[in-house]
């Protein structure tokens, strides 16, 4: 699974009153992978992803950042992380550069510096031009690499994104996965990539198949395959339908 | 991120960004600005200018001579400019984690109690502001308490600002959707208004209506009336300043709870 974990999960249960919402999960992703986590909608990869990022708060198991336990050590724990969420989390009414600005003072960056760092977050996703745009006139494609650079700029070795390209098309679809991909292979960050969409997996990387809460199969995305297509594969392993599918 | 930004620069950082974002917004929205200065204002030119016809005031502190109605009114509409400003900026709250920029605010490695405290800090300054340029109009219509009333008025409003703010931010870890918002408008600021001594004196209430006047006792917007009040015209109401410093440790107290996922509401929402 490539270099050390930058994301350790162990043993974690959450329920949401008489509701499991997760059951027993444990994975790791580590340093320069690309770590697919494959689920239909409501297998829990958002209430996973909330709790990596202590918006709810992990009552059984264990969560590590880059070794720190996201309990015990939030602060050094959310410092490694960057984040990009399922709803879009930009200020629509400020532009791209300010919204960059904020970020980077919500990590302790100066403006000057905060600056320095956006534009060359920008540029590297190909949004340089459109820094002083308001976030309400952006496409939602560039929108969502706006996120990925606001995501980057306190250099975190460990990046979530919760179904980034969900709304998209195609061609935006595209941009942003090879967007990550290309930060995967030249920064050497973590990636833990919420999907339900397959064509996004690539056969060499790691995926982990969440359904119902449950970690149903781990590892490289063409052993998980084997002889079938991944699709065809997760619906066998999670008894899912076409429909569940592409809702 | 280098985990050397976790001290305190970097704190301070972080508060002047909170600081800057919230001044930003509210230089965009100049409705809401104007929208904070219209309502007062509308109470101070016709509620009270017609209410100074049936009634003035005799002398009672802070006050040392009769005063018009109008003067009376004038510290009550500052703290209403806060009350509005300190539940608005709860709104905000709700909206912000309708889409998701509350998620941006709270995944920063910042304590959970440092970041709110700086939000509510930021609306805080943005209400203070308000209440000013409310005073600077007041003063061409005779409301003119002593100069130095404007410096003393400042911890005043400082202080009364955090209480109705950290109330604002209890009320929006408890509000699940924006829509329940209008709600709590109709039965937290027209209560707390009108059951305060921003419009009529207690021992006035207390003529007609004991029992009223204990509502109005028991309300603690009642303090930030009369801090702001004391403070304007150069004294310390202390057991106002004693109620509003112990209400705002409670609201504020309260809302990091809620705010905390390890104690509070949030993580056993969906």
């Amino acid at each position: 699974m490539g270099g050390s974990p930058c994301l350790g999960i162990e043993g974690v249960s959450h329920t949401f009153g008489k509701t499991k919402a997760l059951q027993d999960v444990s994975l790791t992703v580590a340093e320069g992978r690309f770590v697919s986590l494959l689920g239909v909608n409501g297998a829990g990869k958002t209430t996973l992803f909330s709790l990596i990022t202590r918006l709810y708060d992990n009552i059984s198991g264990s969560i590590e950042v880059c070794g720190h336990d996201v309990r015990r050590e939030a602060g050094p724990a959310l410092a490694q992380l960057g984040v990009v969420f399922q709803s879009r989390s930009l200020d629509m009414s400020l532009t791209i550069r300010q919204n960059i600005r904020y970020h980077g003072a919500l990590h302790g960056i100066g403006r000057r510096e905060a600056l320095r760092r956006g534009d060359a977050a920008l540029e590297r996703v190909g949004l340089l031009d459109r820094a002083d745009a308001k976030v309400a006139t952006l496409s939602g494609g560039q929108v969502r690499r706006a996120e990925i650079a606001r995501a980057l700029l306190h250099d975190p070795k460990l990046l979530l994104l919760d179904e980034a390209t969900v709304g998209l098309d195609v061609q935006s679809r595209r941009d942003v996965v090879s967007t990550v991909r290309d930060l995967v292979r030249d920064q050497n960050v973590g990636v833990l990539w919420a999907t339900h969409l397959f064509d996004e997996v690539e056969p060499h990387d790691d995926v982990v198949v969440l359904h119902k809460g449950s970690v149903l199969a781990k590892g490289l995305a063409s052993d998980i395959a084997g002889e079938r297509t991944l699709s065809d594969a997760f619906l066998l392993l999670t008894g899912a339908s076409e429909t569940e599918l592409v809702s | 991120m280098s985990l050397e930004r976790l001290n305190w620069k970097g704190r301070l950082t972080c508060f002047c960004g909170i600081v800057w974002r919230e001044a930003l917004r509210f230089a965009k929205q100049r409705e809401r600005f104007l929208s904070a200065l219209v309502r007062p204002l509308v109470w101070l030119f016709l509620f009270a200018a017609g209410m100074r016809t049936v009634q003035g005031f005799p002398p009672d502190p802070p006050y040392q001579t009769w005063i018009s109605y109008e003067v009376y009114v004038a510290p009550g509409l500052c703290a209403m400019i806060q009350l509005f400003n300190g539940l608005q900026s709860s709104l905000s709250m709700v909206y912000d984690r309708e889409t998701g920029a509350m998620r941006t605010l709270l995944v920063s490695p910042y304590p959970r109690w440092f970041l709110l405290s700086s939000k509510l800090m930021a609306g805080v300054a943005v209400s203070v502001v308000q209440v000013y340029a409310f005073l600077l109009i007041a003063y061409f219509w005779e409301i003119e308490p002593p100069l130095i009333g404007y410096i003393l008025v400042l911890p005043a409003l400082i202080l009364s600002g955090m209480m109705l703010g950290a109330l604002g931010l209890f009320l929006s870890s408890a509000i699940k959707q924006l829509e329940n918002f209008a709600g709590v408008m109709n039965f937290v600021i027209f209560p707390m208004f009108f059951a305060s001594t921003a419009l009529y004196p207690l021992w006035r209430v207390e003529e007609n209506s004991p029992y009223v006047a204990d509502i109005l006792r028991y309300n603690p917007f009642t303090y930030c009336v009369e801090l702001i009040r004391f403070a304007l015209y150069a004294q310390v109401n202390w057991s106002a300043l004693a109620v509003v410093v112990g209400t705002t440790v409670l609201f504020l107290g309260a809302a990091i709870y809620a705010y905390d996922p390890s104690k509070g509401m949030i993580g056993r929402k969906r």
